[in-house]
């Protein structure tokens, strides 16, 4: 049954994905005049020959539906095209760029979880403590929170004035490392090298934090409020009069069941994840795809803004995909 | 002379639920109001806001220096209460020597026009698609929540960023971005809502009594999912003003010397060494607001449709 239902799960996905690519491509033609002039004119001193291919590349003197076939076709080849500020392929930029991205983003997404879904219980069983409506308050002042100012202010109290943490990048440039993979924590402890895997992780913290902080606020305030509604259930009150521990309770019946909107609220803020990536990347300089859109946008090289806003949507989906996956497993009411 | 004639139980219970629906102004808006009192954070989300609202109208007329005068002279100059700053710049200038307490004041014009403007649109757009989708099912049903859940499998934020990339930074155009997908929520909303509220009696009855379609919709179906809208327009409202913050950080949406509070908090990034003053005391605009929109938003929520409560 189960296998069915990620099959066909899976399935609805490729659509998705067909649906994505078209507006993004209608949306590249938004461009007010000659994309390919803006283009150009913003880069400056380029030859005939760049530019014709550039129009050969983006077939624009095909019809839009001529256009969008080539797009399409491209796509599903993994053609990404080519960055005319960086002269090379977009996939390979991102190829490059990627493992600074997820390297920060499972960080960001571990410390949001490490920290919401203990809250997140812990609010729920001691319901209207202080220590609930702390953490509550903190969790509401984490989803008004402007997370770019969050960053700012981190880097001013902890690198300016406390000069605890690094401001910028991944590591300190008197620190050298093989890259093996890309990911430094997994290169420096590949290599021993412990120096490396000091300062990477210093470089970490405060973008994870600012990263994590909004998504950690939301998760807590779901879980509480999914632990609350389970607390009251009879499966409860019997696991308690079958003498059962409190912790065991709490962790093994009632948690269990509480995780089940929070997955589904997990999947949705991996969203959040992705764009607040692109904005934490640039106030920590942090040399990842958020940054390498963000950089690209001031100097209109459209091709590689296409490619780079088409992997964070594709991997939405896809991370929404796993997300619907897992749910199918602790949800055994569904797989039936 | 004809006498009148009771009416028969059946009627008379479709005609009791058919006025009951249509009692919702008046003596409800008055025990709104009650309720709103005794909630505390709502009200205090409420007076912050009204405050807002008064400084984005009177800004201009009560800001002690031009926002957009530039003096060199004075540039970088702390907050008043620190060695070197002056009464004359209560919060410091910027790197052109601009007033920040004065341009905070006026960019509060933007932060609001932007969250009322997107969230408007929104909800005209949303909930006018949403109620024809809903009302008549069918073809259009299907192509608009198709092209709505593609919309929603774009992550909010890379989506406008995308979109603003595209078209370019500037106020108009903001908007545009924001709507673009700020109608989807609405839509979604108000569908589930008629799909509902469709099956219920009276709006059985009200087709019995020779009511058009357009009449149903607007006059029976709206005023029953009237409060859904105004809890996720407010709470909608306090990401907007975020979302334009971010996308002005950024550089794409309201450009500096405009005082917009997003961009002001980039400019001050620059000098985050010598002058904190700069990002922290925007930031904290952006965060003020956004706090008593949000705490407004959720104790509407609260008194008007406390089903949504799960849903955060």
């Amino acid at each position: 049954m189960q296998t069915s239902r990620v099959i066909e799960r899976i399935l609805i996905a490729i659509p998705v994905i067909i649906g994505i690519g078209i507006i993004i491509f209608l949306i590249m033609r938004l461009t007010p005049g000659d994309p390919v002039d803006i283009m150009m004119g913003q880069a400056g001193h380029v030859s005939e020959r760049e530019v014709e291919l550039l129009r050969e590349q983006w077939h624009l003197d095909e019809s839009i539906p001529v256009q969008l076939g080539y797009f399409l076709k491209d796509l599903f080849r993994g053609d990404l095209g080519m960055s005319f500020t960086k002269g090379r392929p977009v996939w390979e930029l991102i190829k490059q760029t990627l493992p600074a991205t997820i390297e920060l983003a499972v960080f960001g997404a571990f410390f949001a979880l490490a920290i919401a879904i203990p809250i997140g219980v812990v609010s729920a069983v001691k319901q209207n403590s202080l220590l609930d409506r702390v953490s509550m308050a903190t969790a509401f002042f984490g989803i008004c929170m402007p997370i770019f100012w969050m960053g700012i202010i981190l880097i001013i109290v902890f690198s300016i004035n406390l000069n605890w943490l690094p401001t910028y990048g991944r590591i300190a440039y008197d620190v050298r490392l093989q890259e093996i993979t890309g990911f430094y924590i997994i290169d420096s402890i590949l290599t021993g090298n412990m120096p490396a895997l000091a300062s990477t992780l210093k470089h970490l913290i405060m973008p994870s934090i600012t990263l994590g902080f909004p998504m950690a606020a939301i998760v807590a305030r779901v879980m509480r409020s999914s632990m609350l509604e389970v607390l009251r259930n009879d499966y409860v009150v019997m696991a308690r009069a079958k003498g059962l521990g409190e912790f065991r309770v709490i962790v093994k019946h009632a948690m269990r069941n509480a995780m089940i909107p929070t997955v589904t609220v997990i999947g949705l803020e991996i969203g959040m994840l992705l764009g607040g990536n692109m904005i934490v990347e640039t106030v920590f300089s942090w040399p990842g795809l958020g940054r390498l859109v963000v950089s690209s946008i001031f100097v209109r090289d459209y091709p590689l803004v296409q490619g780079v806003v088409m992997i964070y949507a594709f991997t939405f989906v896809f991370a929404n995909l796993i997300v619907d996956i897992l749910y199918t497993y602790i949800n055994p009411k569904i797989s039936i | 002379m004809s006498r009148i004639q009771p009416l028969n139980p059946e009627r008379m219970r479709l005609r009791d639920y058919y006025l009951t629906r249509l009692r919702l102004t008046g003596k409800n808006f008055v025990k709104f109001l009650y309720k709103l009192s005794r909630n505390p954070s709502a009200m205090i989300g409420l007076l912050v806001l009204l405050f807002f609202v008064f400084l984005a109208v009177a800004g201009p007329l009560i800001v002690p220096v031009d926002p957009m005068e530039v003096n060199l002279l004075a540039r970088l100059k702390p907050p008043s209460w620190m060695d070197g700053g002056s009464e004359e710049n209560l919060l410091g200038t910027d790197q052109l020597g601009m007033d920040l307490f004065s341009r905070i004041i006026v960019g509060t014009r933007i932060s609001l026009m932007i969250g009322l403007l997107t969230v408007s649109i929104s909800i005209l757009i949303g909930t006018t698609l949403g109620l024809l989708a809903g009302y008549y099912r069918g073809m259009l049903d299907k192509l608009l929540s198709r092209f709505a859940d593609l919309l929603l499998s774009f992550p909010w934020l890379i989506f406008a960023i995308f979109t603003m990339a595209v078209i370019g930074p500037g106020f108009n155009n903001l908007v545009f971005a924001l709507t673009f997908k700020g109608w989807v929520g609405f839509f979604r909303l108000v569908r589930g809502e008629v799909l509902s509220e469709k099956t219920k009696e009276y709006v059985d009855a009200s087709r019995a009594l020779g009511q058009n379609n357009l009449k149903i919709m607007l006059r029976e179906i709206m005023p029953n999912i009237l409060n859904s809208i105004i809890v996720l327009g407010t709470l909608r409202m306090g990401f907007m003003i975020i979302m334009e913050a971010s996308l002005s950080f950024l550089g794409l949406g309201i450009q500096y010397p405009e005082p917009a509070w997003g961009s002001m908090v980039n400019i001050g990034r620059d000098y985050m060494l010598s002058a904190w003053w700069i990002s922290t005391f925007s930031g904290i605009a952006i965060l003020v607001l956004v706090l008593a929109v949000n705490m407004l938003g959720e104790g509407l929520r609260d008194i008007l449709d406390p089903r949504m409560r799960r849903i955060e």
